[in-house]
């Protein structure tokens, strides 16, 4: 009686946690694509579509004919929001299934997890989101916006444009947050801000209770200068500090909020009144008027059957990531991995925005920068664009350590290459 | 007003008054080309605004401000709540009825009459940021001055006096005097002390500080503040010694009253933030406390709970404001039955066997996890906030009170007292109290134990059904809001005292305000942190709780 019971609930357990296999069938003259995203977790609110945005970019790369004559088929495997999960994923894609390149990651945290195996296997990651830089891989393109594409730039928008004079840096307490507020701690201070006009705070995952936090930014933002909220609070804690802001009646004209990772898909779930008004920074907005913008979205919502699907900045990165994989490797006439990454820089595909984006010899692209208001509707009203696309900088220039790295490898071969003591550290990011 | 004249008109043209009618339609044709003169200068501006930059937009709108037409009240307003548009084919400016609608109903700018309706995809939005919003609002305010409802003409001051220009100080000069209400009074009296700081007079100024002095408002700490300043050549700003005192005696006095309505909101805060995790803990009180079920499932049952109002604001779109008060209901008999589901099925197999019940709850949370992600998806749903539970009750300026922390406070405390109520008073109660203290016995008396069980069980998941309608409105409704609760509302049960609901008021509120006490020094995550080790060291000394079960029941288990 009592072994049965255990079964059964070691059953439940297994059937809770079991990842979901999509597609791993062994056929010849495919090109294998592994797409690396949480579809389970915390993390597959948001990953889910980044899975499915290069499911559709596969099947639109096979209507035209496939790739080198050949099909393109999907590995999706499921990591589950666990990060050493990552790791075992992303190995099993490399060793056992053998894909081409893979698509993934969303946090750093799962970047950070999965990099020592791409080195060693030697695969191909495209990694889409923004994050906080300090990092260049021989194995990674970063098609997200490193900080000289997004945090400073808005910084710089609420400096000039709006005149803010006190700083609050708000964030979640993880590496990404941690290392932004350094870099733009440091950034504020080059342009004179003093220290008492900077109040750094970090919260825990999923921090729910901002009445203290809400309270101590309203008395900061009361000493007479114009004040700002730079935000770098991650998930699900976003929706209760707008809300709290909302009930203290905090409104974006008084501090505005700008967020570096709020976007369309978040704000989808998301009673968007006490938003209206505050900022985010982006790469790209899908309210933006575009051609090659409309048919994407167009083609999403023929792809996902469901014509109220938003489309955002990181599935943008993809888009970018995939047309330039693509190119890459029709360019070296082979999907191998050594030849496909000496011919990505250079390479340019254009983006959803009526730019162009360019494989920079750091591993990072080119991309435009947009500021934009929240509205009513969870879309983004642009208030600021960039003049032309910001090249993407791997090493900050405003930390004391990292503005003597550099990363090129085209010429120098090297992640971080010192300028001053003229020597490539290999792979260790110290 | 071109009618009337009219009418006035044929009456001269009756009585034959002939002159007369020259000099009027001489009147006549003046005003008219006044009129339109003043409409065309109107439109004019309001075509510029289709091209203008943002702060072109609000030199604009303070131009049209001081067209003094009629219509500029209603224009304003509408530029302000993103109403006004433009018509691509003729350019032509016109105000939206409502917004968000397709087609769109027009109104005329000038006339205010309606002209009829467009497609949505044919007009153009002319947009608004927060700079110009702000130069909005207040413009907008003025016209809120002279309102009949005197919370309205409130607002309005208080919107006028954080920007206290020239024409805002002449305005509310000429309000003083004609002002009834005696809160609007104070405001306005407020304001003119404010302007009367920069004034020449030093009598003046001493005065002005007397009238600030029983404000508690931060704006004018920061005022006065500034008079005790020195200039960069060592010189104060405030040239006059009396009033450079009474500065200072002013700012003590409102740094005092600040920093004691501070203590009273911390206060509160700790308040609400113990009500939400009592709220959490009361059900599993019941099902981990008076039955000994290890529920893992509990934050999940909590989940539904606010799935259950997600689904039933979705049913009833039109009426938000009562769909929250319909969910509380829903919400206990979905996750209520969901307990006795689990109850029955699982956990009836496996009581006396903690550590078995808890893997298999834990199986059954993430079962119930990746159900809500199949059927509603992964994204969060949105759950809207009624309007009776946004907003801020300001007791002062120093002092605002959340309204929807202020409900959650008070629906804690019914929640509480319903259910001691039904095990004190009624006969299930009796029961359940029966079944928990001695269930052999219990049997013997001719109680149906199998049957409490279940109901005991399905009462605590209900509860925790209700706490989920209660976070829909804190947090996101998510499959992961239950996964976030969790662990605090075990640690409550534990410190509060297994089996005791007494002790998970008081340990759920003490926790929050000890919580809330410290994070002002320590940070959010530190705070957390400190009372994790508290707790530890509390239970090493005390592991039965703050109010441990006495007597023979508590040594049976």
């Amino acid at each position: 009686m009592k072994l049965r019971h255990l079964c059964i609930a070691a059953l439940l357990l297994v059937i809770g946690l079991a990842p979901v296999k999509v597609t791993t069938a062994q056929t010849g003259g495919t090109i294998k694509v592994g797409i690396l995203h949480s579809l389970s977790g915390t993390m597959a609110i948001s990953e889910t579509t980044l899975k499915d945005t290069i499911l559709m970019m596969i099947d639109q790369q096979n209507k035209k004919g496939g790739l080198l004559g050949k099909k393109l088929e999907a590995v999706v495997v499921d990591p589950a929001s666990d990060w050493p999960l990552f790791a075992e994923k992303a190995a099993q894609l490399l060793e056992k299934d053998k894909v081409a390149v893979v698509f993934g990651c969303w946090t750093s945290v799962s970047r950070k997890s999965v990099l020592p195996v791409f080195e060693k296997d030697n695969g191909l990651l495209f990694y889409p989101v923004q994050y906080e830089g300090e990092e260049s891989s021989k194995n990674v393109i970063y098609t997200g916006a490193a900080p000289n594409q997004q945090a400073i730039p808005a910084v710089d928008y609420l400096m000039k444009e709006v005149g803010v004079k006190r700083w609050v840096l708000e964030g979640t307490d993880y590496v990404y947050p941690r290392t932004t507020n350094k870099i733009l701690e440091a950034y504020l201070k080059s342009k004179g801000v003093q220290d008492a006009d900077i109040s750094i705070n970090y919260t825990p995952f999923g921090h729910s209770d901002w009445q203290t936090r809400v309270a101590a930014i309203k008395r900061f933002g009361s000493a007479g200068k114009k004040t700002a909220v730079v935000s770098t609070i991650n998930g699900d804690a976003n929706v209760p500090f707008y809300k709290e802001l909302g009930n203290q009646k905090i409104s974006a004209e008084d501090i505005p909020v700008v967020a570096f990772s709020v976007g369309e898909e978040e704000l989808s779930g998301v009673d968007t009144k006490p938003l209206v008004g505050h900022l985010a920074a982006w790469n790209y907005f899908e309210s933006i008027n575009n051609p090659t913008n409309k048919t994407f979205i167009d083609q999403w919502h023929a792809f996902i059957k469901n014509p109220k699907r938003t489309t955002n900045d990181p599935m943008e990165a993809h888009y970018i990531g995939f047309n330039l994989w693509v190119k890459a490797v029709q360019k070296a006439g082979a999907t191998d991995v050594e030849k496909v990454i000496a011919a990505l820089p250079g390479l340019e595909t254009p983006n959803l925005t009526g730019g162009v984006a360019k494989v920079l010899p750091n591993h990072h692209i080119t991309k435009p920068v947009y500021i934009g208001e929240v509205k009513g509707n969870g879309q983004f009203n642009v208030v600021w664009k960039s003049a032309g696309t910001v090249p993407g900088d791997a090493w900050s220039d405003y930390l004391p350590g990292s503005k003597d790295i550099d990363a090129d490898w085209v010429t120098l071969k090297c992640g971080n290459y010192n300028r001053i003591t003229k020597k490539c550290s290999g792979q260790n990011y110290k | 007003m071109f009618g009337a004249k009219l009418q006035v008109i044929r009456q001269f043209t009756l009585r034959g008054q002939w002159i007369l009618l020259l000099l009027a339609l001489l009147d006549v044709d003046v005003l008219h080309a006044q009129a339109q003169s003043k409409d065309e200068r109107f439109q004019s501006l309001l075509a510029e605004l289709r091209e203008a930059s943002y702060a072109d937009k609000a030199n604009i709108a303070e131009r049209l401000s001081q067209t003094g037409h009629s219509s500029v009240r209603a224009v304003l307003t509408a530029f302000l709540d993103d109403r006004l548009y433009f018509r691509n084919d003729d350019q032509k400016v016109f105000i939206a009825k409502a917004a968000d609608t397709d087609p769109i109903e027009l109104i005329d700018p000038v006339s205010l009459k309606s002209s009829g309706a467009a497609p949505a995809d044919l007009l153009n939005k002319i947009g608004t940021n927060n700079g110009l919003r702000k130069v909005l609002r207040t413009t907008v305010a003025r016209f809120g001055l002279s309102n009949p409802d005197a919370s309205v003409r409130f607002g309005a001051v208080k919107e006028m006096l954080s920007s206290l220009d020239e024409p805002n100080v002449a305005m509310l000069r000429e309000r003083i005097d004609v002002e009834k209400d005696s809160r609007v009074k104070r405001e306005i009296a407020t304001g003119l002390a404010l302007a009367a700081l920069d004034g020449a007079d030093a009598r003046a100024r001493l005065d002005a500080i007397g009238t600030l002095n029983h404000s508690v408002s931060q704006d004018v700490r920061n005022r006065l503040g500034l008079l005790l300043d020195k200039s960069p050549d060592g010189a104060y700003v405030e040239s006059d010694e009396n009033v450079r005192k009474a500065a200072e005696r002013a700012v003590k006095t409102i740094d005092r009253w600040r920093t004691f309505y501070s203590g009273f909101e911390t206060l509160f805060f700790g308040l609400s933030l113990g009500s939400v995790l009592v709220l959490i803990a009361i059900g599993l009180a019941i099902t981990f406390g008076v039955m000994g079920v290890i529920n893992m499932a509990h934050g999940e049952l909590m989940m539904l709970g606010a799935y259950t109002t997600y689904v039933v604001q979705v049913a009833m779109p039109r009426h938000i404001e009562t769909s929250i008060l319909l969910a509380i209901p829903a919400a206990f008999v979905v996750a209520g039955l969901a307990g006795v589901i689990l109850e029955r099925t699982i956990i009836r197999f496996l009581y006396g066997r903690p550590l078995e019940t808890l893997l298999a709850t834990f199986g059954v949370s993430l079962i119930l996890q990746q159900g809500v992600r199949s059927i509603f998806s992964a994204l969060n749903r949105s759950v809207e906030t009624p309007a009776w539970m946004s907003g801020t009750l300001q007791v002062n300026d120093a002092l605002a009170i959340t309204y929807n922390r202020l409900y959650i406070v008070i629906f804690t405390l019914i929640v509480f007292a319903i259910i001691m109520v039904v095990l004190k008073r009624t006969r299930i109660g009796l029961s359940i109290r029966a079944v928990s203290q001695n269930r052999a016995m219990a049997k013997a008396m001719g109680i149906r134990t199998e049957w409490v069980d279940a109901m005991t069980f399905g009462l605590g998941s209900g509860i925790a059904g209700v706490a989920g309608v209660a976070l829909s409105q804190l947090t996101n409704v998510g499959p992961n809001l239950g996964q976030s609760y969790i662990i605090d509302s075990f640690m409550v049960v534990v410190f509060g005292g297994v089996g005791n609901l007494w002790g998970s008021l008081i340990g759920g509120m003490s926790m929050g305000i000890v919580n809330k006490l410290l994070e002002p020094y320590s940070g959010a995550v530190l705070a957390k942190i400190f009372v994790l080790v508290a707790l530890i060291l509390f239970i090493q000394t005390r592991p039965r709780g703050l109010f441990p079960q006495a007597g023979r029941a508590a040594e049976d288990k």
